[in-house]
């Protein structure tokens, strides 16, 4: 089985399955809020495949990632 | 060189057999891995083949745009931008699902049928959550069968399409045995998920996140709660690049919806464009049919006009402007809507919501231009050329 890694999203460590993307990684922690809309709607990812940009989070600073094309890195950090 | 963008089964039969008549070629795709949309962290035949043929893969690299007379692609990766020059150009790009809108569409948790199917196979597990499968066509049960397998509790799949219509399907599968023998083990790894047909998600409701879905059956309607929502009604394809590349004699297109047809047209394209067009003779016999069961497949799992009426005023259409669908009643067309709205101008380049508004309002998506995707600025500029 994969090792784990240890990410930060929003400053809280988790640990994560290596070789899986930052989307599941999120979704697996129950975290569903990914980014939001441009009216304040909360957001999560619809295409699964880097299409809608719904994943967007920012990663290492880095803002609009879409992160069902990422995968976790160890230390990476998220903010959604 | 032969370029081919897209590593799923189209793009990695036409890279294999092209490599077999000797030609140099390198693969592009905007994932992590090889594989495409069905093979997506898979096992097979022609994915093992391709790993060992040392065919080289460029990975997460996204081509951005391209150029007809240079023979170039601008590819955008994690490590910067990059340019890639062909003497041959082929395009396997597949596809992506359609969504219509519905009241409750944008919640966290309504996922795309494919698109959830896509993140359990990268990981998401989806044991002990319950779900609603909803919207049209084969892809519904294949995922219905694949998120069973993986402990999902798969409460109800709503197709759209009429009983009659699925009796006409039915005959088109006994006239391809191999479909019919994957129709029958999908229908064993269904068994228990009620799979209800002229039945459609008429909407979703949740606190932040879904809740619940509320089902039509003719005049009945009722409430299921689940955790995730996974809708599709179709595949749209993904024909941007190729639209954009497409008068160049260099470029071949290959791959659509389905996938023996993606594979056989792969195969094809790979030996016309190394220059063996006769290696692909055998095959064309074999695409007719595929097409064939392809064109019957789109007129089983038509759209009923009834699903134009799902979005309410406040319906979200354009889910990256937050567009409604009471605005965009407004327009005439999808120019003037995108004009005063902003529709289709957000980061998904209206590829989410150009189908769904062709379908709701009959407007033409139009086309797009380059960058086909948002690209970071410096991508854009001279990049190292190899
Ligand atoms: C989400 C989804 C799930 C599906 N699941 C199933 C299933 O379970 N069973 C089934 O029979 N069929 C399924 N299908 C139908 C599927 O499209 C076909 O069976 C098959 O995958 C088609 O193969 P293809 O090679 O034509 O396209 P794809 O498999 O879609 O491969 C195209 C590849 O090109 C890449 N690409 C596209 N544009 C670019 C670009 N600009 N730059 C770089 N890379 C690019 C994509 O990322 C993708 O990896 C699914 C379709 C979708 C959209
Ligand atoms: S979920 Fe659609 S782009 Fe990531």
């Amino acid at each position: 089985m994969a090792e784990c890694i240890v990410i930060r999203v929003n400053g809280h460590a988790i640990s994560v399955r290596d070789g899986i993307t930052v989307a599941v990684a999120l979704l697996q922690a129950d975290e569903l809020h990914f980014r939001t809309s441009v009216t304040g709607e909360p957001r999560a990812p619809l295409c699964g495949m880097g299409i809608c940009f719904e994943c967007r989070v920012t990663i290492n600073g880095h803002t609009h990632a879409r992160s069902c094309q990422i995968l976790v890195r160890e230390g990476m950090q998220v903010v959604t | 060189m032969i370029v081919v963008v897209g590593a799923g089964p189209a793009g990695i039969a036409a890279a294999l057999r092209a490599q077999e008549c000797g030609a140099r070629v390198t693969v592009v795709d905007d994932n992590p891995a090889p594989g495409g949309q069905i093979w997506r962290g898979d096992s097979n035949v022609w994915l093992t083949r391709f790993r060992a043929s040392g065919i080289p893969f460029i990975a997460s690299a996204r081509v951005i745009t391209g150029d007809a007379q240079a023979q170039t692609l601008l590819v955008e990766t994690p490590e910067g931008a990059r340019k890639l020059t062909w003497d041959k150009l082929i395009i396997a790009a597949g596809s992506r699902e359609l969504f219509l809108p519905f009241p409750g569409w944008t919640l966290p948790g309504v996922f795309g049928a494919g698109g959830l199917q896509a993140l359990a196979k990268s990981g998401l597990s989806v044991a002990d959550k319950t779900v609603v499968i909803g919207g049209t066509g084969p892809l519904l049960l294949a995922v219905a069968a694949y998120l069973r397998q993986h402990g999902a509790h798969v409460k109800l799949i709503a197709e759209q399409a009429s009983p009659a219509g699925l009796a006409g399907f039915a005959k088109e599968l006994l006239r391809n045995p191999n479909k019919l023998l994957q129709g029958v083990a999908l229908a064993r790894h269904i068994a228990g998920s009620p799979y209800v047909t002229n039945c459609w998600i008429e909407s979703a409701t949740g606190q932040g996140r879904l809740e619940a879905v509320t089902l039509r059956q003719g005049r009945r309607t009722w409430t299921e709660r689940c955790d995730f929502a996974a809708i599709g009604y179709g595949l749209v394809p993904d024909n941007e690049l190729a639209t954009f590349l497409m008068n160049s004699p260099n470029v071949v297109i290959a791959g659509t919806g389905e996938l023996n047809l993606a594979i056989l047209e792969g195969e094809i394209a790979g030996f016309t464009v190394a220059g063996y067009p006769e290696r692909a003779l055998g095959l064309y016999g074999k695409r007719e049919k595929a097409h064939r069961f392809a064109t019957a497949l789109q007129h089983t799992f038509a759209l009923r006009h009834e699903l134009k009426s799902l979005p309410r005023p406040d319906t979200i259409v354009c889910r990256c402007e937050d567009v409604t669908f009471g605005l965009l009643c407004e327009f005439p067309n999808s120019r003037a809507a995108k004009l005063h709205t902003r529709c289709g101008m957000g980061p998904c380049q209206g590829r989410i919501c150009g189908p769904a508004a062709e379908f709701l309002f009959g407007w033409n998506p139009g086309s797009l231009r380059p960058p086909l995707f948002p690209a970071k600025i410096g991508s854009l500029m001279p990049a190292t050329t190899e």
